[in-house]
């Protein structure tokens, strides 16, 4: 579903170096890393949002690296959510919808399964300003999921919570990848999140891959001391 | 005394009269009495001349101040369009772009702020005596046009006021979340849809602020306008007017032109100021 082949970007002094790596359709992918190794900067560039130096991207087999983010049905859930706060909940759910011009009618039938999947119906007239931490990630989730995207990228989606709310997110978006039969990959630094969600994990450090292999082969082989402190095995 | 500590905190504390507190309370103090004591001046002066209801009623319906009033009006709303067709573009380029020459351009903007208004006025004219300057006239009148006329007060106007409108439309597209931006992108919109739906709304109340700052500059423009079109009876605007009404002694009409010009300035600082990004009325 997500190729990325030999990526390079920098951003100010820092540099993502050579990056390849895949996520299969219907995979949970995490990538996992110290703050400051370049996650988000490789979730941007995989978005649209940050031009890659070099490398190729592709999702479902099409080469995406200079294709606009709107072309990319890329669903991206940022850190802080970044709803819009001119627009109620349900105008942020059907914000995507809008931009592509669907009939109100048709948008709303659409929305619907996200919506009653996520239990947010009774937030839809609210303003997202006065949300919980927990529910402005749920609706920035429904907003993501809206128009069907191919790949779901979740930065940090759960960072902000505190730990009841972060393993109640974590379960649902386990499930909601599970039905709605998406690749998703997700970033996090904390071992409790990606043992939850994770199919595979890739621990990312200084701007280079250390490792992609499944929870269980990393603590059984980690091969770098990164890798290790990750996950908490080193001395 | 009781005050709220800033923001961050919502305890209620009592102050402690300490000198710097009593200085600057005293200056704040000084400085409000100064700026009522001007208001109440010219009330004050139009009593004692015995100017009362009847007589501003009279001065304010003299087919003169009555036409001052609408070309005050008229010219400074199309002013105030030209300036914002200007001031949105531009403040959004000086707010997210960043290209050779950005400081420089960022400085020059502020230009007509610091220049004396009576020099911009001195460059119009510099400007239609210059060859191409020269070339724009003759076009202009070839249709009849005259730079005399309300068109050489929006000009004044506009060149006068544009700068204010730029600075505010900036400030408020500088406060508006970069991230918004960036997930308005990913869910399908074009740079100018997230302009659209995104950045103009979150931006609003800073830009119709800097718009009523803009136009409050505008209705008050004199020195330019002395200079650029001078002050026949075609082209009298309410500052000029309140300038010919003193030269011929006559200080009642002029105070009552005054005041009306203090009561647009009072009401368009309120709104801006409520409208300011980033301020909340307290």
């Amino acid at each position: 579903m997500l190729k990325l082949d030999h990526i390079s970007l920098k951003a100010g002094d820092f540099t993502v170096d050579d990056v390849d790596l895949t996520v299969a359709s219907k995979e949970y992918f995490v990538l996992m890393g110290p703050t400051g190794s370049g996650k988000s900067l490789l979730v941007k560039a995989v978005c649209g949002i940050l031009p890659v130096q070099s490398g190729t991207i592709c999702i479902d087999g099409n080469d995406v690296t200079d294709l606009e983010p709107g072309k990319r049905q890329v669903g991206y859930v940022p850190q802080n959510s970044s709803l819009f706060p001119h627009l109620s909940v349900l105008d942020n759910i059907l914000f995507p919808l809008k931009v592509r011009k669907l009939p109100k009618k048709k948008a709303m039938s659409n929305i619907e399964p996200v919506i009653e999947a996520l239990g947010i119906g009774s937030l839809l007239s609210r303003s997202t300003v006065n949300l919980s931490g927990g529910e402005q990630q749920k609706v920035a989730l429904a907003r993501a999921l809206s128009f069907n995207p191919k790949l779901l990228m979740l930065d940090e989606p759960v960072s902000a919570l505190d730990e009841p709310t972060r393993c109640e997110i974590c379960g649902l978006l386990k499930r909601i990848q599970q039905d709605f039969s998406i690749a998703t990959v997700h970033i996090c630094h904390n071992l409790e999140e990606a043992r939850i969600v994770s199919d595979r994990i890739a621990v990312i450090a200084d701007g280079r891959i250390a490792q992609i292999d499944t929870l269980k082969n990393l603590m059984d082989k980690p091969k770098a001391n990164v890798v290790k402190k990750i996950l908490r095995l080193a001395d | 005394m009781i005050f709220r500590l800033p923001e961050s905190s919502t305890e209620v504390v009592k102050s402690k009269r300490n000198g710097l507190f009593v200085v600057t309370i005293a200056c704040l103090a000084i400085f409000v009495v100064m700026v009522c004591l001007l208001i109440l001046a010219d009330i004050f002066y139009l009593m004692h001349w015995g100017v009362g209801l009847k007589k501003l009623g009279q001065i304010l319906s003299s087919p003169q101040v009555l036409d001052c009033l609408r070309r005050s009006f008229v010219t400074s709303i199309i002013a105030l369009l030209l300036i914002l067709m200007t001031a949105v573009p531009v403040g959004y380029a000086l707010s997210r772009y960043r290209f050779f020459g950005h400081s420089i351009i960022n400085t020059f903007i502020d230009m007509p702020i610091v220049l004396p208004p009576v020099v911009l006025g001195i460059s119009l004219l510099a400007f239609f005596g210059s060859p191409l300057g020269h070339w724009i006239k003759v076009g202009l009148q070839h249709y009849g046009i005259s730079l005399v006329s309300s068109l050489g007060i929006v000009m004044c106007q506009y060149i006068v006021s544009v700068s204010y409108c730029i600075r505010a439309v900036k400030a408020s597209f500088d406060n508006v979340d970069r991230r918004l931006e960036h997930a308005a992108l990913t869910l399908g919109c074009s740079q100018f849809q997230t302009f659209r739906w995104v950045t103009i709304p979150l931006a609003r109340n800073g830009l119709i602020a800097g718009g009523i700052m803009a136009w409050a500059r505008a209705i008050g423009v004199f020195g330019p306008l002395m200079v650029f079109v001078g002050t026949g009876s075609r082209v009298q605007v309410m500052p000029t007017n309140m300038w010919l009404e003193l030269n011929v002694g006559n200080i009642e009409t002029a105070l009552v032109v005054a005041l009306i010009t203090m009561t647009i300035a009072s009401i368009a600082l309120v709104v801006a100021h409520f409208l300011a990004p980033g301020r909340k009325w307290s």
